[in-house]
């Protein structure tokens, strides 16, 4: 495949079968592999397009800065295409998150502003808030609340996965923006509205939950209850575990949030095989697992790993 | 029949610190009026004139129980419910 640029190149991602992981013949999985895009996640899609879709707007001018509340991916994606545009970046990220995470904002050129461990994304959210009310000049394009983020996935994701998998039955998916799941969601109601919308959120240590009152609590103004069929917490050992079967039994290096996911995916896979359907099941692989081998996440016993990540914001 | 709760770090004044309790009923909102009647307070922290919380987020077994039957959704002996926060991710 050949493009004009890597940023024309994002997205176009292979759906790649499951022959072991799937329980039948009938009931199939497979995995979007979003670690194939150019920084190596799906937040690339979403930070592309909230960038073109505030050009068009004409909300940013050569050299603004751009400021993100980000746990990691998104502000990568971010800092890549910035680049590429000639934008500044300031990403404001919860200082527990990986250490690969840092090393790689650096290199792209953005600028990072730690938040409180303790609230974990909400924090941050807060913070950058804060930051952009101070200063009026930097753009804020705000991740939780772009429509350009789901959007890219209506645009994108969506289609590709009808395309190569017409049959499809159920969509997995993390819940963090909601992005993936609200744009995908949409549009499969537009287009194919029996298709099942699964989403899994990860659950974290205690820590991160750690808000000094329920006022405080946080929902993307993205996120439309109406376009998901169900919701599942998925807890560090279950995820770690996925994600290490994963890497075992297809061989596929994935991140801890794609366990999460998959884990998901497989309770679907079991639902359609207790009830005697047929079923195809699309996931989504977030990201890689280079970023995450810095918290041990793949070494010694699951419980080990689990207490390694314990207190992290590992999706 | 008895159920396990989770409770949150945000709602453990009430509990006496516990992180995990006990609860009967035969469904979530038989649950949480059982719970009210042990641990005082913590019903109105779930639950307001509207049904759950904004900001309340109840899985059974893992799943959301919106999707499931709400307040009415039937429990079972030995089902696990985890009551967390609504927080960010991304």
């Amino acid at each position: 495949m050949r493009f004009d640029s890597l940023l024309a190149s994002v997205g176009h991602t292979p759906l790649v079968g499951l022959p072991r992981l799937s329980p039948s013949s009938d009931v199939r999985i497979w995995a979007k592999l979003e670690d194939r895009n150019p920084t190596g996640s799906v937040k690339d899609r979403a930070a592309l397009n909230m960038i073109l879709d505030a050009e068009a707007q004409g909300l940013l001018t050569p050299g603004c800065t751009l400021l993100e509340p980000t746990s990691g991916n998104t502000g990568i994606s971010l800092a890549m295409v910035a680049k590429q545009r000639g934008y500044k970046l300031i990403c404001v990220m919860p200082e527990n998150t990986s250490a690969e995470r840092t090393q790689l904002l650096t290199m792209w050129g953005a600028t990072i502003i730690t938040s409180p461990a303790a609230g974990g994304s909400n924090e941050a959210v807060r913070v950058a808030k804060g930051l952009a009310a101070e200063n009026p000049d930097w753009v804020m394009l705000y991740q939780y609340g772009n429509a350009a983020n789901a959007q890219a996935h209506y645009d994108s994701t969506g289609p590709e996965l009808l395309a190569d998998l017409p049959e499809i039955t159920h969509f997995v998916a993390g819940l963090g923006t909601t992005g993936t799941l609200m744009g995908v969601g949409r549009y499969f109601r537009d287009h194919k509205p029996d298709v099942q919308i699964v989403a899994a959120e990860p659950r974290y240590g205690e820590l991160v939950y750690g808000l000094r009152n329920l006022d405080e609590g946080f929902i993307p103004e993205l996120y439309d209850a109406s376009l998901l069929s169900s919701r599942f917490s998925v807890g560090p050992l279950d995820a770690l575990k996925r994600t290490r079967e994963l890497l075992e039994v297809e061989g596929i290096f994935a991140g801890i949030s794609t366990g999460a996911i998959l884990h998901a995916a497989l309770g679907e896979a079991r639902k359609a095989v207790q009830a005697g359907i047929s079923a195809d099941i699309a996931f989504i692989v977030c990201d890689g697992g280079w970023k995450y081998l810095s918290t041990g996440a793949y070494e010694g016993t699951l419980e080990e790993a689990e207490a390694r990540i314990e207190g992290q914001l590992w999706a | 029949m008895a159920i396990e709760v989770r409770v949150p770090t945000i709602l453990r004044e009430y509990t006496g610190g516990a992180k995990v309790v006990s609860a009967e009923g035969a469904t979530l909102q038989s649950a949480f009026d059982n719970l009210e009647a042990n641990y005082p307070g913590i019903g109105g922290r779930l639950i307001d004139d509207s049904g759950l919380r904004r900001f309340i987020n109840v899985y059974l077994n893992d799943e959301d129980v919106r999707f499931l039957d709400g307040l009415n959704t039937v429990i079972a002996d030995q089902d696990t419910i985890t009551i967390l926060p609504a927080v960010a991710g991304g």
